[in-house]
């Protein structure tokens, strides 16, 4: 195998990582230093390395490295810091939707692909966006009152975009 | 986990693309990767060449052409969502999108490969057997077309050749006055594997009679299936409760589930029986989507 040279743009900052034919994007990311992005199941069950990729939700599992040249990231590490949080990353804490947090990152990539499209959702709608996240210690009832509370906050002052 | 090793070729046009399947032994076309990375990774497939497709221009539009539709197989199922013509003119289409594993899921995953995937429970299946699709393979020797119902021949096995890519799904735009739906039943409400998938279309005459009806079902057998003997009991009859029960009659007998399913015979009644009762009240002259 032959490693290329890939450039990524992943939360604003540039990249060019020597990569293997058979590298996935989770595990080039987490190498860069991005352990926002957390591995899971590695077979696009669990959602827990979902990243914006060119401004779409998807499981970085499930993606080549070399399928990703050229192209802008963002985790949830780049939505929002510890001083400025995104508003769905406050909500998360606020509404005690973080219990280990290993999920969380995918929680929110999800949680702004719905909100982004769909600023008032329903119930409904919130569990079917987040139907691809598992949470293993199963607090949905919070992750839920979360997404709906970050909805809330955020029509009130508008939509925010980070991306 | 790193992925078993192998050679990742790149090509920027289709020809390019199809010389290199042709010209390289065992090499296996890669596009959203849902499937093949899983496959890869439990070791249930292990090529030693990838060719990525995922960037083909060739492969990712949908057009309109002589009142037919063409699906490139480079698009993915999340595009169906975010079109208004497939909105507005297949909406049966944007029903199995909806219900097609998950939002992380369907922005990866392709037409084509759901379709050369093969699996049993391929959700895009019944709904373009239903349209009465024709599926295009290319290679560098041309292009090809059959019915999807011939190119599916089983389980995880179609009619592709190797060095073939699947270029184009394409059926005719329904009629305005047809009704179609989709329903799916799987062990959670949603981001699940089909156990069973019911699709119908059905177009009427002014008096309201059944001048075109097609029925298919995905994961009761090896491969998706039109049910012709449930569309004959409806051909000419209106959609009264007696003749959408002995359809979905017909349709339950007609399933061929493996051994220790059987209880997908039943399943295929009920979601048969729902779909054409939603069918039935829809007035001919709205295109109506039923849910």
């Amino acid at each position: 195998m032959t490693a290329k040279f890939i450039r990524l743009t992943v939360n604003g900052r540039s990249h060019s990582v020597a990569a293997e034919p058979n590298a996935i994007l989770l595990h080039t990311l987490r190498d860069l230093g991005y352990t926002d992005v957390k591995n899971g199941c590695e077979i696009g069950e669990c959602g827990a390395c979902a990243v914006f990729l060119n401004g779409e939700a998807v499981n970085s599992c499930m993606v080549l490295t070399w399928q990703a040249d050229g192209a802008r990231i963002v985790t949830n590490a780049g939505l929002g810091t510890m001083e400025k949080p995104h508003p769905i990353q406050e909500a998360f804490a606020d509404a005690g939707a973080i219990q280990c947090g290993f999920c969380t990152p995918g929680m929110v990539i999800s949680t702004k692909a719905l909100l982004d499209h769909n600023p008032d959702p329903s119930e409904a709608e919130i569990r079917q966006a987040l139907s691809g996240n598992l949470c293993r210690c199963t607090g949905y009832a919070q992750i839920i009152e979360a997404v709906r509370l970050a909805a809330e906050r955020m029509r009130d002052v508008g939509e925010v975009r980070n991306e | 986990m790193p992925l078993p090793e192998f050679k990742l070729l790149q090509p920027t046009s289709l020809d390019e693309a199809l010389d290199l399947l042709s010209s390289t032994s065992s090499a296996h076309p890669i596009a959203g990767g849902t499937n093949l990375i899983v496959d890869m990774r439990s070791g249930k497939l292990a090529p030693k060449t990838l060719v990525d497709v995922s960037k083909l221009p060739e492969l990712c539009c949908i057009r309109e052409k002589d009142g037919h539709l063409l699906i490139g197989g480079g698009v993915r199922i999340a595009e169906f969502l975010d079109d208004p013509m497939i909105e507005r003119d297949v909406p049966i289409l944007c029903q199995m999108a909806r219900t097609f594993a998950n939002t992380l899921i369907r922005s990866r995953a392709t037409v084509g490969g759901n379709l050369v995937n093969a699996a049993p429970c391929a959700d895009t299946a019944p709904v373009l057997l239903v349209l009465d699709a024709q599926v295009e393979l290319t290679s560098t020797s041309g292009a090809r077309s059959m019915p999807l119902s011939e190119f599916l021949v089983g389980a995880f096995e179609t009619r592709r050749r190797p060095n073939e890519l699947l270029t184009t799904v394409r059926f005719p735009i329904p009629p305005s006055g047809s009704a179609g739906g989709f329903q799916k039943m799987g062990l959670r409400k949603i981001s699940c594997m089909a156990k069973v998938d019911v699709a119908a279309h059905v177009e009427r005459d002014e008096t309201g009679r059944c001048r075109d009806v097609r029925l298919a079902l995905g994961a009761a057998s090896a491969a998706a299936m039109r049910v012709p003997e449930a569309e004959g009991v409806l051909t000419g009859q209106a959609l009264t409760p007696e003749r959408i029960d002995d359809a979905a009659r017909s349709a339950e007998a007609a399933a061929r589930p493996r051994a220790g399913s059987e209880y997908k015979h039943r399943v295929v009644y009920g979601l048969a029986r729902r779909i054409l009762a939603e069918i039935a009240p829809c007035p001919a002259e709205t295109k109506g989507e039923t849910r």
